[in-house]
């Protein structure tokens, strides 16, 4: 590593009221090269995004690009200068379309006005760049699949001639196929010469991506390796601070009688005759590449979709299920995959989001007393080891407690079946660990539990059954011993 | 997994779905794009059997010019509400406009063009004053127009002492009674070229296109390099400019400055924006939409009075087909995204 790096940062400091978010980090990326920037949320790894593009200034400390001292003031100085940004969430415009988003803000003058032939050209020249050469520019961004809008936004960064990108969260919402897609993607920007800071929770992938590694935890770097098979292990033991024994808990021996059964469940154009059966104390996976039907099949057990046919029945009732309501009263509840859009009122306090389903349990006197709710809310958070005050809003929390009272919610209702669709979806490595640790505790109370994830080793290590869907039809279900992730996939892929 | 966003390039073995779901995605497309005007056509023709007088040359040039006040301060509503925000003001600001241009006419006894000017460039100050409370005061545009509506009302009844200013010159006048080849309003070209222009000017500067980007995420919009605070009082001036032009055109037809001129037309003119399709959350909207939507309004009011039906009875009706535009509008969209 002779060659002049070409981002360095040193001794990065920022303060916030009441936390040091950054204590005096240093990091280097050289061109062509990609290190992956680990830590459990709250480590710093956000601070130091932001700090990266202009959105906050450092304390102290002394950032470098391409040799130039590298100071932003704004998210604009930081475009400009060649630093983009891909974030976990898409930041493009769903309902504007493709070529305007690559070019939003400068958009190609003719005489005053928006050239759009020229636009379309430019667009076209940087979704080739990206494995993206076929996609009329003029679509809008609401019809692109998850990974499509991924490229784009990258597209975008390459425009504004990014030669550092920022990848936050890249695959959170990618399927496997998509994500191997970006990584040749990356491999093929790296030859090009753009450096990559990766940020990741899916620690499997950082060998198969990163050049180097480095590990945040309470705003220091704690570990650094430059090269990027680190063992999946080290890198753990780094981020926590102690020995985790990985990674999943064993499911306990708790199968009981049975509990659902679902029989020719059909939704047009979703999926069709997909039988599926469910013990008490059984956690049950559901895996498939993305388009499958899983979350379809979810949200029809649930009632938030309407099944065109077929029977489910809990505890040998037919049960009608044609909304979420009823399927709430009849014990079936389910943990969105979006917690922000469908879980939480993200403005609100944790105790009112946790307690809005159980409100006439607060009432003393014919009024809700808030002392009571607080009382239930610390109960609930206990159960579900949520950390945080019940007073605090519940956009403050990370990604991996904001999931906990979506949960903590529902454990009031004692549903008999819980379905959790993504359920660690952006949740740090020790919430997962508690994530877990409440999945079983509820079959071993006797639940029923479905788990949907585009983790496949999650899948596996979970569930005591796999149940795998292709193009909308049940493909095979295999119990623990078989389920292999070479089995999964072969089902996945099949029909 | 959203699953349903998913558009798999390679879901070869589903033809039959795939081929619906392209045939869908066109008849969406048709219908987004004219949705407002499919209903404009049915509502004259079910007119034109109803009401024989309905459908001639001469009858739907009145309908056209009925609208043109409705359809200037629908020009501005229609960019403000792109930009995600709304403007309750523009009726005030109408009355506003007309006061000071009558006022400055009238009482400070200078030529008629300096009025016009004068009353124009009130109206954007007021619409310039939402914009800076909006964007530098923090306020909800809610808010802060819904205090300028009250501002600008009270100022009008203050220059006007209340009282109507009659009495313009003639050349003012044939503004609103002129007709080409004597049928073609001056105002109905002159509203046309507006919206021409405004159109334009929404697909082709980069400052009009902005204003989807704002309406769409304005944090994207922001981090795009675009300078939101800018565009947003660019809007709001234009709105309120606009009012008081629409105010200019109030006081030609009826040769005289009310300062009670435009009450509750705030309320139309969000009326026909959403009814041509735009959106109150932001991102979209057209101005040929929001002509179809005002024309809608005209024609109902239009037709019932040559049905004879009452003007309580009209208002019933309009809000009726505000909720079953809207309704037809989200109802095709799939529930739960």
């Amino acid at each position: 590593m002779s060659e002049q790096p070409l981002f360095t940062a040193r001794g990065l400091r920022k303060a916030f009221p009441g936390v040091l978010a950054l204590d005096g980090v240093d990091l280097e990326v050289h061109p062509g090269r990609v290190v992956a920037l680990l830590g459990e949320n709250g480590a710093g790894k956000s601070t130091l995004v932001k700090i990266l593009s202009g959105v906050h200034q450092p304390d102290e400390g002394t950032m470098a690009f391409e040799g130039q001292p590298y100071a932003p003031r704004s998210a604009a100085v930081a475009l400009d200068a060649g630093i983009g940004m891909v974030h976990q969430e898409t930041n493009l415009l769903p309902g504007v379309s493709v070529m305007e988003n690559i070019a939003l803000g400068r958009l190609p003058l003719r005489r005053g006005l928006i050239d759009y032939d020229a636009l379309r050209q430019h667009a076209a020249n940087h979704l080739d760049r990206v494995g993206l050469g076929d996609l009329d520019p003029a679509t809008p961004v609401a019809r692109l699949s998850v990974g499509a809008r991924q490229k784009v936004e990258i597209a975008k960064a390459l425009a504004l001639e990014a030669r550092l990108l920022v990848l936050d969260e890249p695959t959170a919402a990618l399927s496997r196929e998509d994500a191997e897609i970006l990584f040749e993607l990356i491999h093929d920007l790296r030859s090009q010469g753009v450096g990559f800071i990766y940020i990741s929770h899916r620690l499997y992938e950082i060998p198969r991506v990163a050049d180097a590694v480095v590990v945040l935890r309470d705003g220091a770097g704690v570990a650094g390796w430059s090269r990027g098979d680190v063992p999946t292990e080290d890198i753990i033991q780094a981020m926590v601070g102690r020995e985790v024994d990985e990674q999943f808990p064993d499911p306990p021996d708790s199968v009981g009688e049975e509990l659902l059964r679902a029989e020719g469940l059909t939704r047009n154009g979703a999926f069709a005759d997909v039988d599926l059966t469910l013990h008490r104390g059984e956690i049950l996976g559901i895996a498939g590449l993305v388009g499958a039907g899983r979350t379809e099949l979810a949200r029809a057990l649930v009632g938030a979709d309407q099944l065109d046919a077929g029977t489910v029945r809990l505890d040998g009732e037919v049960v009608r299920l044609r909304s979420p309501e009823e399927a709430a009263q009849a014990g079936i509840a389910m943990i969105p995959e979006d917690r922000k859009e469908h879980g939480l009122a993200l403005d609100q306090l944790v105790r009112d989001n946790a307690t809005y389903p159980m409100l006439e349990r607060a009432v003393e006197g014919g009024v809700v007393r808030p002392s009571a709710l607080n009382r239930l809310t610390r109960q609930l958070a206990e159960r579900v080891e949520l950390r945080g005050s019940p007073l605090q809003t519940a956009a403050t929390l990370s990604g991996g407690n904001q999931q906990k009272v979506v949960i903590a919610k529902w454990l009031p209702r004692e549903p008999e079946v819980v379905i959790f669709d993504e359920p660690t979806r952006g949740v740090d490595v020790g919430a997962k660990q508690a994530i877990y640790r409440i999945i079983n505790e509820l079959v071993l109370q006797g639940k029923g539990v479905i788990v949907i994830s585009s983790e496949l080793p999650e899948v596996l290590g979970l569930a005591h059954r796999v149940a795998v869907l292709s193009r909308g039809r049940l493909t095979g279900e295999l119990p623990r011993e078989d389920a292999t992730e070479r089995a999964v996939m072969q089902l996945a892929v099949e029909g | 997994m959203s699953d349903n966003d998913a558009l798999p390039p390679s879901a070869p073995a589903e033809e039959p779905a795939a081929n619906g779901r392209h045939l869908r995605a066109l008849a969406e497309r048709l219908l987004s794009g004219s949705g407002p005007l499919l209903g404009l056509i049915v509502l004259s023709a079910v007119l034109a059997v109803l009401a024989p007088n309905f459908l001639t040359v001469g009858n739907l040039f009145n309908v056209f010019q009925q609208i043109t006040v409705l359809a200037v301060l629908a020009l501005g509503g229609t960019a403000v509400i792109i930009t995600k925000g709304i403007d309750l003001s523009v009726g005030s600001v109408l009355g506003l406009g007309a006061a000071v241009a009558g006022w400055t006419f009238a009482t400070a006894g200078l030529p008629m063009g300096v009025a016009i000017i004068a009353g124009i460039a009130v109206g954007a100050l007021a619409g310039l004053i939402n914009g800076l409370l909006i964007t530098y005061g923090r306020l909800p545009p809610f808010v802060a127009t819904l205090a300028m509506l009250s501002v600008a009302r009270g100022l009008a009844l203050v220059i006007t002492g209340g009282q109507p200013i009659t009495g313009y010159p003639t050349w003012f006048r044939w503004v609103a009674t002129f007709r080409l080849f004597g049928v073609i309003p001056v105002s109905v070209l002159f509203v046309a070229a507006l919206f021409v222009l405004g159109s334009m000017y929404l697909r082709y500067r980069p400052t009009g296109r902005a204003l989807y980007a704002i309406g769409g995420n304005e944090e994207v919009a922001r981090l795009s390099g675009i300078n939101v605070r800018r565009a947003k009082l660019k809007v709001y001036t234009a709105a309120g400019a606009l009012a008081a032009v629409g105010g200019l055109f109030l006081t030609a037809r009826l040769n005289s400055a009310q300062p009670t001129a435009g009450t509750t037309l705030e309320l139309d003119v969000i009326a026909a924006v959403v009814i041509g399709g735009a959106s109150l959350n932001g991102g979209s909207g057209r101005l040929a939409g929001t002509l179809v939507g005002a024309l809608i309004i005209g024609v109902i009011r239009n037709g019932l009075n040559l049905l004879g039906v009452s003007s309580f009875w009209q208002q019933i009706v309009i809000g009726a087909v505000i909720a079953v535009a809207v309704m037809t509008d989200t109802l095709r969209k799939p529930a739960g995204g």
